[in-house]
Formats: structure tokens, sequence, C-alpha cells
């Protein structure tokens, strides 16, 4: 098997993972599509790898689930608090930050 | 010789199995209105991928990818889901004027732009495969373990430190500030006995719910001797639910025994006379 | 290796000469630096270290004075100061004939007049910094004189001026003295203007600073640079020796205590333009114009000085007034080309020792009367003040050139050397010195004859020995120098002023020499017939515009403001204006428009996570096109 099919999904992934990013407005699933374009990275990684024939790929993909989970743990627990704070899990109501 | 139909691996069979679930998935995602299924596709994507990596010999990658991402991350996604609200629904109405198209034409001119790249990558024969790699330490894992615990050791150490980092400052985000001293029990003691001598409230505990002959639930109130309901031996939240049973409704069987049971007694002294 | 080198140059025969500048500069920072704890002992310091540094000169003096007439030089190069390309400019010292008569003089009367400081600073709370500064001037004048290069000479030359600075403003609670201090400095800087030139054109014609290769090259410099340095280095000279039209800080300058316008401003600093004047005669001799113009500038000076003097009360004063008469003849001679450069470094010395004596005595009058100044309120203080007197009347022979005190010798000379010159200028010089001889006998007459006329609170009194034994010291070197210097001074600078030497014998009158002792007498005898009498003391108003004009200093303030201060604020207001108008405008305009670019980028900063993504997205959609159109490409 060629990875040119795994990288074209690779990239079909990441796309419709930055529209999710964009469009969404609930934290929560603009997070989730974070973690659909990491997944999408990962799986680019694992296919050069079995291309390549050697494993630093898969180490590489290891480490983005490593940096991923302690990403999502912090990430959640900003969603959280913000929830806490202005009862609204919305990326738009977070805009103080502004002229 | 060539074989004209090319051989159809199992592991292109899990591609074109796996990838437009994973596609469809995806847009599941990107589409469903209510978080949970957004998660629910999320989870559906991840197994997805799971599954191509275990078709590219990297099993490793596959048990990881199930149990920590999709059991792990996935899970912590959909409990805050449920923390703040699960059925609170995205409002399609986009605010930010001519965001939408934009942002539709980036992604797309992205994964475009990206497919087109792919399409640049030059081919030089089929992929070597892992298996040589593999079987190098004996087996997958082993494999994996010998980079990671040689080459990329400090890259290791170093993620530890981040995880702790992360989970230490996840605690610190999460974290609710009590507002009020915890009560001890003197103090509660004390509370009750001023309420007592103030406003005259029962210091004792709260009477228990209604024991009647047929039923002995929480929602059936207590009757006080005057045959009346006591309001207080019902727990609010089930009044305000309005499961509370009306007594009435209890008492109507004994109270049809009883006038039978009189009934009878009266002819029989009607009876004797 | 080159601290090596170093060392090695300082034990050689020159070990002893950076000594000199060493001793009393450790010494000011000792001062400076030590606090109340030096308050006790400071000036005993501070007072040894002139002393040391006076025996070290002796001691060279002595080595020279046993060496051949050509090798009567010690050249001490410390180190490499600044060493850029074709330039190496070196901290190196120079003793020579004329240096060491320098280093005595400074070293000599500096001594003397720390010592009298004792006893005049005794009551200032503090006396410490004041002795600090004084050292500090000693290491700077030495550096000054000692110098072996124009740089390191405008090292020295600037630290004269800050120590001048800081020691006429040392009252600076009085605003005059403050005044005075700021005007000193900034008009020494229009002399400095003109040594810095002086050095940027040394080094661009020579590439070097040293005397001895400016002193080689001058012969081939073209003549209009030769001119040119010239005439910035007698700018520079004006400034430091207030030589007209720089002459107006020294006036003010006496608002320092009196032994700082004793040493400074009178015996030493302000004779530094005639030692620069002297040191750079190779240039003069390649330049007539600037030659005679230095000439010029002495006469003028000479004159106004001595009108000056005349009509002042303040006794410190008239004996500014006299200092820059004084060094206006040093000037003259020094711009009568070589044969002069010898006498106005024998008049140089001279002067320094009787000036330096009036002003002390006249310092000596001022602690016995209460610190007044004004002569109107002096009057028959012979009596209550022998040795003040006495001393006084030494330096009052001297000044005006009475036959065998040391004016005689050194003042006659010149004169008569500008009668040789031209007779204009030789004709002038003997005017000066008959009203040299006038205004000094007014001061005598007003100080110390006739009635007294000082306030019943006041009561005149002998200073005490320590101010009055340098005073004797002095008045003996006024009367002596001249007969001891007379027949040597030419054959000693012979080597530094390039000039064959021709010595007059003690007892020698000439035509010109008996004139002048006439013309001195016609002054002496005006001043005693016009204060014989009684003298109002408050001043009289007067008609007499050349009266008003010397109480005015010649109206050199009033030129100065409408010549100089005015149109320079003018010119400021319109730069001012200038920069408010156009370059502010400019800056404005830019910043307005910056802004404007501002609010209307800032619309994009509308706080929404999303719009910030899509703005990074498009952003790496546009790198990944530009990437793959160049991989294309």
């Amino acid at each position: 098997m060629n990875p040119e099919g795994y990288l074209v999904l690779s990239a079909i992934l990441f796309a419709i993972g930055i529209a999710g990013f964009l469009l969404r407005r609930n934290a929560i699933i603009a997070f989730m599509s974070i973690e659909l374009m990491l997944n999408a990275t990962n799986l680019a990684f694992v296919g050069f790898a079995n291309y390549h024939g050697n494993l630093d790929g898969l180490i590489a993909a290891f480490f983005v689930m490593v940096v991923a989970a302690a990403e999502v743990v912090v990430g959640l627990a900003i969603i959280v608090a913000v929830y806490r704070a202005r009862r609204s899990a919305s990326v738009d109501d977070a805009n103080l930050m502004k002229f | 010789m060539m074989p004209l139909i090319p051989l159809v691996t199992a592991s292109e069979v899990a591609f074109w199995v796996c990838a437009p679930i994973a596609v469809l998935c995806a847009l599941g995602l990107l589409l469903a209105r209510k978080p949970v299924h957004s998660a629910v596709s999320m989870a559906g994507v991840m197994v997805s991928l799971a599954v191509l990596y275990a078709a590219q010999d990297a099993p490793f990658l596959f048990v990881i990818q199930i149990v920590v991402y999709t059991g792990a991350i996935l899970m912590l996604f959909l409990f805050v889901v449920m923390l703040i609200g699960v059925d609170s629904m995205d409002s399609i109405v986009e605010t930010i004027k001519g965001h939408r198209i934009a942002s539709a034409l980036v992604a797309f001119g992205l994964g475009a732009l990206l497919i087109a790249a792919v399409g640049q990558f030059a081919v030089n024969g089929a992929p070597a495969g892992l298996a040589a790699a593999n079987a190098e330490y004996g087996g997958n894992i082993e494999s994996i373990a010998a980079l990671l615990f040689g080459k990329y050791v400090f890259l290791f150490e170093a993620s530890s430190a981040l995880l702790i980092t992360a989970a230490v400052g996840a605690m610190l985000l999460a974290h609710g500030e009590r507002l009020k001293k915890k009560a001890t029990q003197v103090e509660t003691a004390a509370e009750r006995v001023r309420a007592y001598v103030e406003e005259g409230e029962h210091p004792g505990p709260l009477p228990n719910s209604g024991v009647f002959a047929r039923h002995n639930a929480i929602s059936i109130p207590a009757l006080l001797p005057d045959g009346t309901i006591a309001e207080k031996s019902v727990s609010k939240t089930l009044t305000m639910r309005g499961v509370v049973v009306d007594v009435n409704e209890l008492r109507a069987p004994t109270n049809t025994a009883y006038a039978a049971i009189e009934a009878r007694d009266a002819a029989i002294e009607g009876d004797d006379e | 290796m080159q601290l090596l080198e170093t060392v090695s140059a300082l034990s050689g025969s020159g070990a002893m000469v950076w000594l000199l500048i060493a001793i009393p500069l450790v010494c000011s920072a000792i001062l400076m630096l030590s606090g109340k704890v030096a308050d006790g002992w400071g000036h005993f310091l501070a007072t040894a270290a002139p002393i040391a540094s006076f025996v070290i000169g002796l001691i060279l003096f002595m080595q020279l004075l046993g060496s051949a007439a050509d090798a009567r030089s010690i050249n001490v190069d410390l180190y490499e100061w600044i060493g850029t390309g074709n330039w190496s400019i070196g901290l190196g010292l120079l003793v020579d004939p004329l240096s060491i008569l320098f280093v005595l003089l400074i070293t000599g009367v500096g001594s003397l007049i720390h010592i009298y400081s004792i006893g005049y600073m005794a009551h200032d709370e503090r006396r410490r910094r004041f002795f600090a500064y004084l050292n500090l001037f000693i290491g700077a004048m030495l550096t000054l004189v000692l110098a072996n290069n124009y740089l390191v000479l405008f090292l020295g030359w600037e630290g004269v001026g800050l120590a001048s600075f800081l020691l006429i403003s040392f009252w600076a609670h009085k605003p005059s003295a403050a005044a005075a201090g700021n005007k000193a400095f900034i008009v020494n800087r229009v002399g400095d203007l003109g040594l810095s030139l002086a050095i940027f054109s040394m080094l661009a014609m020579f590439g070097s600073v040293r005397f001895e290769d400016v002193n080689a090259g001058a012969a081939e410099l073209s003549p209009l640079w030769a001119t040119l340095i010239g005439f910035f280095l007698l700018l520079a000279a004006c400034g430091k020796s207030a030589q007209v039209p720089l002459q107006s800080w020294l006036l003010d300058a006496m608002e320092g205590p009196t032994p700082v316008s004793a040493l400074i401003h009178a015996a030493t600093m302000v004779t530094a333009g005639v030692y620069l004047v002297v040191r750079s005669n190779a240039i003069y001799a390649q330049t007539e114009i600037a030659t005679t113009a230095v000439a010029i500038v002495g006469t003028v000076t000479l004159l106004a000085g001595a009108w000056i003097g005349t009509s002042k009360d303040d006794i410190k004063k008239v004996l500014a007034g006299s200092t820059m008469s004084q060094i206006g003849y040093m000037m003259l001679a020094a711009g009568l080309g070589p044969i002069g450069a010898s006498f106005a470094i024998f008049h140089l010395i001279t002067h320094g020792a009787f000036k330096a004596n009036m002003f002390l005595g006249a310092g000596s009058v001022m602690h016995g009367m209460n610190d007044d100044v004004n002569m109107r309120h002096f009057g028959a203080l012979a009596k209550p003040m022998k040795i003040t007197f006495f001393t006084f009347a030494m330096g009052y022979l001297a000044i005006i050139g009475f036959p065998f005190t040391s004016g005689f010798y050194s003042k006659d000379h010149i004169i008569e050397a500008a009668f040789q010159h031209n007779t204009i200028i030789g004709v002038l010089a003997l005017i000066g010195a008959g009203v040299t001889a006038y205004y000094m006998t007014r001061l005598m007459m007003m100080t110390f004859f006739g009635k007294k006329r000082w306030a019943d609170d006041v009561h005149p009194h002998e200073s005490p020995l320590v101010m009055t034994v340098p005073l004797i010291l002095l008045a003996i070197a006024s009367i002596v120098a001249g007969l001891f210097m007379n027949g040597w001074i030419q054959d000693w600078l012979a080597s530094s002023t390039g000039q064959e030497p021709h010595n007059t014998p003690l007892i020698h009158f000439t035509t010109i020499g008996l004139i002048t002792l006439a013309v001195v007498a016609v002054g002496v005898l005006v001043g005693w017939f016009l204060h014989r009498g009684d003298i109002p003391r408050d001043e009289p108003v007067t008609k007499n515009p050349l009266v008003h004009a010397g109480r005015n200093d010649l109206y050199g303030d009033a030129f100065n403001e409408h010549a100089i201060i005015r149109p320079a604020k003018g010119f400021a207001g319109a730069l001012t204006s200038f920069d408010r108008g156009a370059v502010d405008g400019v800056a404005m305009g830019s910043a307005a428009v910056a802004s404007g670019l501002g609010a209307w980028l800032r619309k994009g900063q509308n706080g929404l996570v999303r719009s910030y993504g899509l703005t990074l997205s498009a952003g790496i959609v546009v790198l990944a096109v530009v990437v793959i159109l160049g991989q294309l490409g």
C-alpha cells in the first residue's frame, strides 16, 4: 500500500479540523477539531514511518499524543473555569482582549 | 510476471474500509449541533485511525490510540461536555460577517494544497514497511522502547515534566474556592438551638415519611394526629417535581375496607335486634 | 608586557617626574573621598603635597642644571593613550628648562599659598574640600606644563579650568560667586574651542601632537595653516589668560577665596596662555600675521587692564585688572618673536611672585577688615598691619619697576624689546607702565595711607604667622628674583625658545629704560597727588567717560551681551521655532500617520479567536502557495 492514500486522508482530516476550528463556536468542539488536526498529523507520521521503514515516525506520533494529553487536560480545565465564570462555552463570548 | 489484477492486501482493505468512515465521522464532528454527537463522531475517527495504525505494522500506537486517546482523552471531553451542559446546542447563525465563507475557502484551499503537495511526493518503489525495523529488537514494542529509552530518553523525561505541570495546572484552574469556612458539628448544633430559640424551629430531626399499610416510600407524606399532611416529611425536591403521592388516594382502600367492615358490623348488630 | 615597559620607564631617570603630578592628585582624591575623617588633618596633607612636589622639582632642576645645555630634557613616555591607525598619542611628560621653571613657580608659590590658606580658611567649614580642589589644581597645572604633547596639555588645561570653576564658585551660596564660576567656565570654553581646533589641525598637518614633532614639522607648514593654527592657539591663550576679547571672566573670578585669586588667577593658571604661545614658538615663527596678532592682543589687554585698574574701588578687582595688564605684557613679549619669549617667561615668573604676594596681602587686609574689599573703607592701615604693609610695599615696588626690583628687570626688557620691534607698540607699553604706577600708587594710598575710614566695629589686626610667613617669603622673592634671574634666564631658556641669548648686565640704563623710569615716576606722583587728601567713603558720581568705562570693565559685559549673547539667543530662538514648526511637524505628522494607520488596523483586533485563527490559516495558505510556486519555478 503506497503512502499517498494515508497522506491524502491525513490532508482531508486536517482540512476538516481547520474548518471545525474556524466555524464552530462551542469551545469544546473547537478543541476537538484541534485534536482532529493532531490525529491527522499522527496519521501522516505513521504513514511516512511505514514508507521509510524506521520507527522514528512512531515515536513522533507517540510524543504528539503525550503533548495532546497534557494540552487537553489544561485546555479543558480552562474551558471549565471560563464556563464557571461566564456561564458560556462559546469562544466568541471571550472577546475582551481587543481594542 | 506481474499479475494483471493487483493483489488486494489486508492493509488495503483496512484502508478502504476505515478511510471513508474516518472522513464521515470527521464531517460528523464538524456538522453535529450537539457537542455529544461531535464527541462520539470524534471517537469514530480515532478508532478508524487506530485500525489504520494497526494496518501499518504499528500495533503499539494502535493500542495507545484506543486506550489513551479514545479511552482517556475523549472520555475527558465527554466528561466536560456533561459538566457544562449536555443539552446545549450551537446556534447556526454566523455572527461574524463573511467568516463562514472565508473559513470554508481557507480550509478547502489548505486541504487542496496539502493534497497537491502529496501529489508532488515522488514515490520511489514500494514502501519499506516496518517489519524489519520492528524485528530489530524482537518486536514493535521492544523496538519503540529501545528508541524511547535510548535516543529519545531526554525528550521522554521532558515530557514527564510537561505532564506533571499540566496536571498541576489543570488542578489549579479547575479548583473552586470554598467561600465559607466549613461548619463544625458544634457550630451546627449551636445554630440549630439558636433557630429554635429565635424562630421556634424544631431542633430535632425532620419527621420521616409516611408509613401506610401498603406504602412507605419517601414520596409519601406523613399525617399529623388531626389527619392533615405534615409538609416537612417529604423532600422539597419531590414536592416541586410533583411526584408526591396523594394521601387520600392511599387512604381510599383502607377507608373502603373500614366502610365494608362497619357495614357488616351494622348488619350483624341489626340481625341481633 | 606594556605594563612592564611602563614600569621600566618609571624606574628610569624620569622616575620622579610622574610623582610630581601624582602626589597632589592622590592627595586630592584622598581628601575628596575620605569625608569627615580628614577634616582634622586634611589641610596638612594637602599642604604637604605641593611641598613634596616642589622638592622633587628642585631635584629635577638640579639635575638639569648639572647637564650639558643641549641635554637638558627628560622625556618620559608613560604609555600609549590613543592608538588609532596612523596616530599614536602617548601619555608622556617632558621636563625641559621651560617646564621646570613653571614647575618651580607652581609648586613654590603653590606651597606658600597652601600654607597661607591654612590660616585664611581656618574658619571655613568646607576647608577640606577647598584644599582638595587646590591640590586638584596643582596636579592639573603640573600636567599642563609637564605634558610632552598638546593632548596631554589639553588634559591639564581642562583640569585647571575645572579647578578654577570649582574654586571661583567655592562659596556657591552667594549667587554672584556661582554666576562668576559659570562665567569663567563658559568663557573658557571658547578658548578651549581654539585649543581643540589647534590640536585637530596639528593632527591633520603633522599626524602627531608631540611638541618635538610639531616643532620639527612647523618649518614645512604652509603659511595659511601656520596662521590658522597660530590664531587657534591665540584664541586658546586669550580664553585662559583673560586677554581681550575673552577678558571678562577674570574680574568676576575675584568672587573666589583670595588664595585662589592669588594662585590661580594671578600667579599660575592665567599664565598658561603665555606658556602655550611660548611653547608653540615654532608655529609662530612661521607666521608673521599671527605673531603680530599676539602682540596686538597683548598691547590692547595691557592698556585695558591698566585702565580698569585705575577706576575700581574693590582692591581685588584692581589687582585683577593689574593681572590682566601684566599678562598683556607677557603676551606682547611672546608676540615679539623669539627675542621676547624668554622675557615673557621672565616676567611671568617675577609677576607670579609679586602678584601672589600682593593678592595674599590683600587677603590679609580683608582678613583684618571683616572681609571688606572696598578700598574706600580702608585707609591708614600701615600702622595696624605692619608686616602686610611692608610685604605689600615690596610687591608694589616690584610691579611699578622700581630699580633693581624684579619688575624693573623683567618689565623693562619687554618695553625695550617692544620699542625695537615697533615704536607704536613700544609707546603704548610705556604708557601702560605709567598707568600701572598710577593705579598701584592709588591702591597704596587708599589702603595704607591717609585717614582711617573704616567703621567703628572693625578692628584691623595683623594676620597670624601662618599667613604672614608666606607673605614675607614672597616679598623677598619679589625683590630679588629679578637680580638672580636677569643674567641667566635667556641662556637657560635658549633651547626652549629658540633664541640667541643676549644678556644684559645688572646695572644697565638705556635711554628707553630712563624714559620708562621717568614715566613711572610721573605715574607715582600723579597717584600720590590725587589721593593724598580725603577720599569719600562712597563712590563719587562722575561724568568722566573714561572713569565710567573703567568702572564698568570697559563695557566688556555689555559688549558680550549685545554682540554675542543676544544674537545667540535670537539664533537659538529661531532654531527653536524651526524645531517646533518643521522638525516637530515632521515628527508629529509621521506620528499622526502611524496612529491613524494603527487606528485603522486595530479594527482587526476584534478579540474573536476564530478571526485570529482565520488570519493565521490564511497566512499558512499564502505561505504554502509561495513555497509550492517556488518549487515549481
